[in-house]
Parts: structure tokens; sequence; C-alpha cells
């Protein structure tokens, strides 16, 4: 097991996935897997520095656990900002025509979409949201 | 990520490598919303983007409304992490693309 604790800015989403994708290294991940691996995590980052500690800024704790039989990745975003369940939020609509669809507020579902597991708590103070993505 | 424009009369291309998700949306946002005014034809090439995140699907969405009034919008080269994000959010059923 990794960790990284980091300022959650946007400009760190990109960090925070080189820190993911060095974990991965050494497990021949397929590059479909990855790449989605990084979009889930470009998405949650992404979400807990621009929502968390808004207007203020805190700091996030990324954790990558490597699970074995089935081989797969379990990635562990915490902070200590607002509590906010991105699980509850309605899925969009798929189904609109291009002029009706919003734009944006597709970040988590395609994090629901993409991961085999996804759950949240909010614990002692934290948001704590878990993925896992069989590699 | 690497962002090139192409005019060619009113068709513009826009080509991205790399990864296009937070960080380097804004700089796809700005191709685009630098160089769409008269453009007829819109063309995304995007033979080596990695992945692409919402963030990315946002810029090609506010183009993709604007290109339905002036003209069209293609995306062409799509590679497969690229095209299940366009599955999975159904924007693949509304966008023109093309695949690899």
């Amino acid at each position: 097991m990794k960790e990284l604790t980091i300022e959650a800015t946007p400009e760190n989403v990109d960090t925070v996935i080189e820190f993911v994708d060095e974990q991965l290294e050494a497990y021949g991940c397929g590059m479909r897997a990855q790449m989605a691996i990084d979009v889930a995590v470009d998405e949650l980052f992404a979400n807990i520095a621009h929502y968390a500690y808004n207007p203020d800024t805190g700091y996030a704790t990324v954790r990558v656990d490597v699970l074995k039989d089935p081989l797969s990745v379990e990635i562990t975003f915490i902070d200590h900002g607002k509590q906010y369940d991105p699980l509850a939020k309605e899925d969009p609509d798929t189904t609109l025509a291009l002029e009706d669809r919003p734009i944006g507020g597709m970040g988590i579902f395609i994090v629901k979409k993409s991961m085999d597991e996804i759950t949240y708590e909010y614990k002692d103070g934290k948001n704590i949201l878990t993925i896992k993505k069989n590699i | 990520m690497t962002v090139t424009t192409k005019m060619d009369g009113t068709k513009l291309t826009v080509s991205a490598e790399g990864k296009l998700g937070t960080s380097a949306a804004p700089e796809l946002e700005k191709a685009v919303k630098d160089n769409i005014g008269g453009v007829t034809e819109l063309v995304f090439d995007f033979a080596g983007l990695e992945y692409m995140a919402s963030a990315g699907l946002r810029v090609l969405l506010s183009a993709a409304k604007v290109m339905k009034k002036q003209g069209g919008m293609k995306i062409i080269n799509v590679t497969p992490p690229v095209m299940d994000v366009f599955t999975f959010t159904g924007m693949a059923d509304v966008l023109d693309i093309e695949t690899e």
C-alpha cells in the first residue's frame, strides 16, 4: 500500500495520476484498464479540488492498494472537507439530444460505468471514496 | 497534452495528443474558442489521444452545440479508451465519431 497526501488543487491532478500510474507499473496493467483508472482518478481528485474545501483549500490523501485473486487495484480518496456523497447524485440522462444536453455533470457517472466497484462513507469527519478495478 | 490547429478555408482541424483531463482541457477549449468563428467544418483528430475525462467532454459538447448552428463537426481516429467515454455517456449517439 502506498499513499500520497497532497493539497487538493486542480493543478495537482496530474501529480496524483502519475503517482497512481507508478504504483501500477509493476503489474502489467492493460492499457485500456489503466486509462480508465487515470480518468477515474482525474474525475475524483478534480471533484475534491473543486468542491471539498471551496472557497478555502485543504489536503487530500490518495491510497493505492493492489490486490490479488483477481488482480485488482483499489484506490481510496480521503478528504476532510464538506460532507459530500457523489454517489447520491442522480445519474444523468444519456439519451438526450445534443441541443438538450447540459454541459458537465458526467464525471462521476463515467467513474461508475468504468470501475468494478465504488463505495462512499463519511466517517470521523472524512469523506472516504473507494474505487476498485480488476486489471 | 499537445494541441495543434490547422485552418483550411473554413475547415478547422484540431489535433490533440496525450492526456485530455482536468489540467489540459482549458488548452483545447482555447484552441476551439480562438478559431471557431466562421468555421463550417470542425474536425477533431484524436489519433494521439491516450484518454479523455469529462473535462474534455465538456469542451466537445460546447463545440458541437456551436457547430450545429454553423456547419458540421466530426471526431476522427478515436482510440478505444476515448471511445469508452463516448459510449458510457451516450455521446457516441449524438456526435459524428470515427474510430481508429
